[in-house]
Formats: structure tokens, C-alpha cells, sequence
């Protein structure tokens, strides 16, 4: 197994749209190794939620090569391509994406029901260990209704981890929480990348991708930087000094401008 | 993916839109209730049809004149009188396994007496046609073989034909007149009801066929003869043995085709409830109408269902399900509702068609195998109208599947 979980060469997508053709990727060169945490940021329009698909094998790049795990994605077929995401790739969107009405355990259970190498026997025992990996082993029986926004995602997080992928691929996986929850994700995040657990997330919000070891910023469908991270911070640690200060209000960790605001508010 | 995850997805699917599904099985159970109900009066029918020829007597074999052909012509059956009193004269005399016979000579004639007149069939018999029939009188007695030898005059009533002629005194020693010839009734028959055709047994009246032969005018013919096997286990060789004797008797050589039909009571029943079978087909044909119309009510849901639940089929095409996974799922989806609905659809019938009996007094009868067509056949409509809801849904792209809202 060769250190790199990811390479991508000159990989372009355009999408014809009429006469128009939107070029979405202009050539990436992306290489990711194992035990990365990578931020991918830009605007909206900017090509990462098309490298977002295409990394993720929803998608197949028009031109370019992509190994995945030693791979060469862009031979597969279509069934290929879905054993691929059942083994490799762990999704955690923004929206989470759970079945509703379906308990954590089965949500958890479910990439399980799709496996056809045979590695999986035990799916049950499987999907209540990656709960406990994401601290909701007493909530093993609850729907996503009676689940916050956080643990939902937590959820997800752990139907990512089941399979034991080669690379978690996080699309916006902090758009739709709040900041307190936001920075306990990204804590969970960063201690599954502890663990050894590849992570790329791309997001569009610099506090975020402050969480990340590496950053990959996108413009026009180009990298325009790729750099590791400066100043990273430490999201337990954020955490628990915002316990400290104020028991709901993360505001100050986040941005100190707002501090004062804020507590000029309450006081 | 396991048959048994398969099913228990559907399940769950299932339960999660109760309503919904009720409703779209309701489809499905009232055809297949529709079937059954229609199937069961049918088969009543054949049912009862086949018991009232068994009734007709004990291991009865019929000799019908027909099938004749004439220069390679075949006239059809009962083109012509073929059979002759010789005919039952030589079976009597020479047959082994048939224990009774009687030619049966017909005709149809005004009797009248001093209360009344009325028409009806007169038809000669022997003394044996009162044991193959296993019919008796209730009053007086049948005529005996003196009467048969010398032909004389006498008649034996059949139930109606005595309550219309006599319908305040005993028949039995008066006098009749049938056509111009006066006959002394010796006897009433017990009442018997009504045939397989639905014509009434007791409208008739007998008398020996010797006089019937050589007194009534009129157009009297042998239209059958009638006899008895010794049991149940005889009657295929009394089959061939009469068959041969007639043969013999109408001097039929080899290559000769039988200008007769000989037959027993279980092909005439056999035959006589065949005419049903077309009408219990029709009736099954119109119900599975409705069938087809709870197929169409699955596809609809279906449809809605798939373009409902596209952000879940997003998700497992996302995390690793292959597009049949996704066919496979919706496709059992529809057939487990195909055959929850038969099955309920083949309980509600089986009620329906007794309590429909008890009312009616029809006889109904459920046969296993309609039930097993049944729920097989709503299994079927299931993959049938489930199919292209599947197909669609396992044609989605993930990616736009995801998106959607």
C-alpha cells in the first residue's frame, strides 16, 4: 500500500450546456497523502464541488488521470465505480443526508448492505462500533428527528467510517450547523485524523478550514494556493476554553472582534 | 443485497406511508377478491352440475346413436336412429360386466285424463331402467317383465305429470290416454328434480318399451341406452364389451368407424360442466380487470415514491449501492405489495364467496390452486407495474439525485 491515497493528473471536466461550455476543472494536480487533512476552499462556482464528484467517483473527469488507493478510476464502469465509493470513500455532506425515519444504527448500518467483497460480515457490530467512534453510543436507536443538527452529522460522520475508507470526503459538513457545533465536529474531525484517517473537506469558510493541516484554494476551476496551514488551531482545545469564557456563546473563540458585542450585549 | 434485507426494506417502506399503501393495495385486493369470488360460484356450478349427473344413476354407461359417416361425411351425432332394441337385446344376452340395461324409447305425446291434459316425453324402458336409474315409485309399483313381454298398456307416472293429470285423486288404477291408446297407470315415481339442464326429471312418463315400440304412433326413435356396470372398477371394460357387442350387432367391420357413442357418468358430467367452464373464464376475465387496474394504481405510487424518495436514492447511490441494488429495492417494494394485497384480496374472496353462498345458496368452491394462481399472479402484476418506477430509479444520476429537494 503506497503512501498515497490520491493523484490526480491534469483532470478536466466541461459540461456542455447548449452551445456554452462551462469549464468546471481546468487541470488539477492533486496528490494526497495518507494521515492528510485537507481544506479545499474557494467561491461558489470556483470547481470544488466538481473535484468534490469527481474525487468522490459520482462523477467521471473528461479528460485526465485519477488513481484512487492505486486505482485507475477513469477505466471503471459504472458497478466498478459504485464498489469504489462502497469501499473507499466515506461521503459526509452538508445536509446530512440520513434516511429519515430509519435509526442512527441502520443509517450507520447501510454502506454495510451494499458491500460485496465479503469483508463485512458482522455489519451490526460494525455499525455500533463506529458510533461509539463518534460518541453516540447511547443514541444507537434514535431517528434523525430526535437527533440535533450535530448529531445528525455525527451520524453521518460514522456511516462515512464504517467501511474503514481510504478517505473521508466532507462536502460543506459545517454549512448547516451553528458555530459551537461547527468547531465539535471539526473536533471530531481532528481526532479522527489523529487516529490516521484521511480527511478532504471543502468548505468556504476560512474558521473552518483553520481546522485542517492543509489548505487547497480554488479560482476558476485552477488551484490558486495550496499551502499547509498556518496557525492551525486545535478544535478540542477551542472548545473547552469556550466553556470556560461561556457555556453557550462560541462567538469570542471565533471571531474576538465579536466579543465585545457580544458581551456588551449581555452585560 | 439478502432476499431477507430486501424484504424487510420493503417492509419498512411500507409501514412508513400506511395510508398510501392501503389504498394502493385496495387495488389489488379487490381484483383478486373479484377472481376468487367469481372463480368459487363457477366452479359451484360445475360442481353441482357434475353431481346431479352422478346422480343420475350407479355406474351408468350411456349408448347414444351418432358419429355416423357416410362416404367419408360425418353426419354428427344423432344424425341418425342407429340404435335398435336388437342392440340392448344382444348386450342383455351376451355382455358379461353389465348387470342392467335398458333401451330407452322416446317420444313426446298428449296424455290425457278425466281431471286434465298435458304434454309430455313418454319414454319405453325396461324393468332394469328403475335399478340403473336407481329411481323407485312412491305409489303403486313399476310394471313387471310380464308387462314387458306381452306389451301390455300400463304407465308409470313421473311425479309432475301425476299432479297435473290427477291433482286431487290417486293415479294409481286409473286410466290414462296416451296419444289414442288408453293405459292403467300402475304406479308413481318418487320425485327425483331437475336435470343437469335444468329441465325437470319428473315431467315424464314411463312405460314398457315393448308397447311404446308397437302401439304409440308418432316419431318414436331410441335416442339412448342405458346400463349398469357391475361396480365402479367394471366400468371400463363394460365400456368395451358393450362397444363390441354394438359393433357386432350393426355389423361394423373392422376399419368401420362407430356409428355410436358409448359413454359413462363421469364423461357425460365431465362434458355437461364444460359449459360452465366458458362461463366462469368470462367471469374471471371481467374480474382480472380490476386487477390490472390495481396493477396500474402501483405503478402510479410507485412513481410518486421514487420521485419522492430521490434524495434517498442519492444517498445509497452515493454510498456504494449499484443501480440494480436500487432496481432490486423498488422492484420488491411493489412486489411485496402485489402479494400482501393478494392475500388479503384471497381472504377477503374466501369470505365473500361464503358469505355469498350462504345467502344465495349457491354452492361455491375454492380451489387451492386458484388461491396459489392468485397470489402468484399479484406478485406478478407487482414486477410487471413495478418495473419502470425501478427503472427509473436506478437510472438516477446520484449527483443531481443528491441535490434534489
Amino acid at each position: 500500500m503506497s503512501d498515497v491515497v490520491i493523484q490526480t493528473n491534469a483532470i478536466t471536466k466541461t459540461y456542455e450546456s447548449g452551445s456554452n461550455s462551462v469549464h468546471a476543472l481546468r487541470g488539477i494536480d492533486l496528490t494526497v497523502h495518507r494521515g492528510e487533512f485537507i481544506a479545499v476552499m474557494g467561491q461558489s462556482g470556483s470547481g470544488k464541488s466538481t473535484l468534490m464528484n469527481v474525487l468522490g467517483c459520482l462523477d467521471t473527469p473528461t479528460s485526465g488521470n485519477y488513481l484512487i488507493d492505486d486505482v485507475h478510476v477513469e477505466t471503471l464502469n459504472k458497478n466498478e465505480l459504485a464498489a469504489i465509493r462502497n469501499e473507499k470513500i466515506g461521503f459526509v455532506f452538508q445536509g446530512f443526508n440520513l434516511l429519515a425515519r430509519t435509526s442512527a444504527l441502520e443509517n450507520v448500518e447501510l454502506p454495510l448492505l451494499y458491500d460485496r467483497s465479503g469483508r463485512k460480515r458482522d455489519s451490526r457490530a460494525m455499525a455500533i462500533a463506529a458510533l461509539e467512534r463518534v460518541g453516540l453510543a447511547d443514541r444507537v436507536n434514535h431517528q434523525p428527528s430526535e437527533l440535533s443538527g450535530g448529531q445528525q452529522q455525527r451520524v453521518a460522520i460514522a456511516r462515512a467510517l464504517v467501511t474503514e475508507p481510504a478517505l473521508i470526503l466532507a462536502d460543506e459538513p459545517t454549512g448547516n450547523l451553528d458555530s459551537r457545533t461547527s468547531i465539535e465536529v471539526m473536533s471530531l474531525f481532528q481526532a479522527l485524523n489523529e487516529q490516521g484517517i484521511t480527511v478532504l473537506l471543502v468548505t468556504h469558510e476560512p474558521d473552518v478550514a483553520i481546522y485542517a493541516k492543509r489548505i487547497v484554494e480554488f479560482r476558476d476551476g485552477r488551484i490558486r494556493r495550496d499551502e499547509p496551514v498556518k496557525n492551525r488551531r486545535n478544535a478540542a482545545e477551542d472548545l473547552a476554553n469556550a466553556e470556560v469564557l461561556d457555556d453557550d456563546i462560541m462567538a469570542p473563540v471565533i471571531a474576538p472582534a465579536a466579543t465585545v458585542a457580544v458581551a456588551g450585549g449581555v452585560a | 443485497m439478502k432476499l431477507m434485507t430486501l424484504v424487510k426494506l420493503a417492509l419498512q417502506a411500507i409501514r412508513k406511508n400506511k395510508m398510501r399503501a392501503t389504498l394502493t393495495m385496495l387495488g389489488i385486493i379487490i381484483g383478486v377478491a373479484a377472481v376468487i369470488v367469481m372463480v368459487a360460484v363457477g366452479y359451484g356450478a360445475r360442481s353441482r352440475i357434475k353431481e346431479q349427473i352422478n346422480n343420475l344413476g350407479t355406474n351408468m354407461i350411456v349408448i347414444t346413436p351418432g358419429a355416423s359417416a357416410t362416404g367419408g361425411v360425418s353426419q354428427g351425432a344423432q344424425a341418425f336412429a342407429t340404435l335398435t332394441v336388437d342392440d340392448a337385446t344382444k348386450i342383455r344376452n351376451e355382455a358379461q360386466y353389465v348387470t342392467a340395461i335398458s333401451p330407452v324409447v322416446a317420444t313426446r305425446m298428449q296424455v290425457v285424463a278425466p281431471s286434465g291434459n298435458w304434454r309430455t316425453s313418454i319414454n319405453g324402458v325396461d324393468i332394469d331402467y328403475q335399478t340403473i336409474r336407481n329411481w323407485t315409485t312412491s305409489d303403486g309399483a313399476f310394471f313387471g317383465p310380464d308387462d314387458v313381454r306381452s306389451a301390455h298398456t300400463v304407465a308409470v307416472l313421473g311425479r309432475t305429470v301425476a299432479q297435473r293429470l290427477f291433482p286431487n285423486s290417486d293415479p294409481v288404477g286409473q286410466e290414462v290416454q296416451i296419444g289414442k291408446v288408453p293405459f292403467t297407470v300402475v304406479g308413481v315415481l318418487s320425485p327425483k328434480g331437475q336435470t343437469a339442464a335444468g329441465t325437470d326429471s319428473d315431467d315424464v312418463i314411463l312405460v314398457p318399451y315393448t308397447t311404446a315400440s308397437s302401439r304409440l304412433s308418432g316419431r318414436a326413435r331410441i335416442p339412448q341406452i342405458i346400463a349398469s356396470a357391475a361396480s365402479q372398477q367394471d366400468i371400463p371394460a363394460a365400456q368395451d364389451e358393450v362397444r363390441a357387442l354394438v359393433r357386432e350387432s350393426h355389423k361394423l367391420t373392422q376399419g368401420d368407424d362407430d356409428d355410436f357413442t358409448v359413454k359413462n357418468q363421469n364423461e357425460l358430467a365431465d362434458a355437461a360442466a364444460s359449459s360452465t367452464d366458458v362461463m366462469t373464464m368470462l367471469m374471471a376475465a371481467i374480474a382480472s380487470i380490476s386487477l390490472l387496474v390495481g396493477g396500474i394504481g402501483i405503478m402510479n405510487i410507485m412513481l410518486v415514491s421514487v420521485t419522492e424518495r430521490t434524495r434517498e436514492i442519492g444517498i445509497r447511490l452515493a454510498i456504494g449501492a449499484r443501480g440494480s441494488d436500487v432496481l432490486t429495492q423498488f422492484l420488491v417494494e411493489s412486489i411485496v405489495m402485489g402479494v400482501i394485497g393478494g392475500a388479503i384480496g384471497l381472504l377477503v374472496g374466501y369470505i365473500g364467496a361464503k358469505v355469498l353462498g350462504h345467502f344465495t345458496g349457491w354452492e361455491t368452491v375454492i380451489s387451492p390452486v386458484i388461491m396459489i394462481i392468485s397470489i402468484g399472479f399479484s406478485g406478478a402484476v407487482g414486477v410487471f407495474f413495478g418495473f419502470y418506477p425501478a427503472r427509473k430509479a436506478a437510472a438516477m444520476n446520484p449527483i443531481q439525485a443528491l441535490r434534489y429537494e
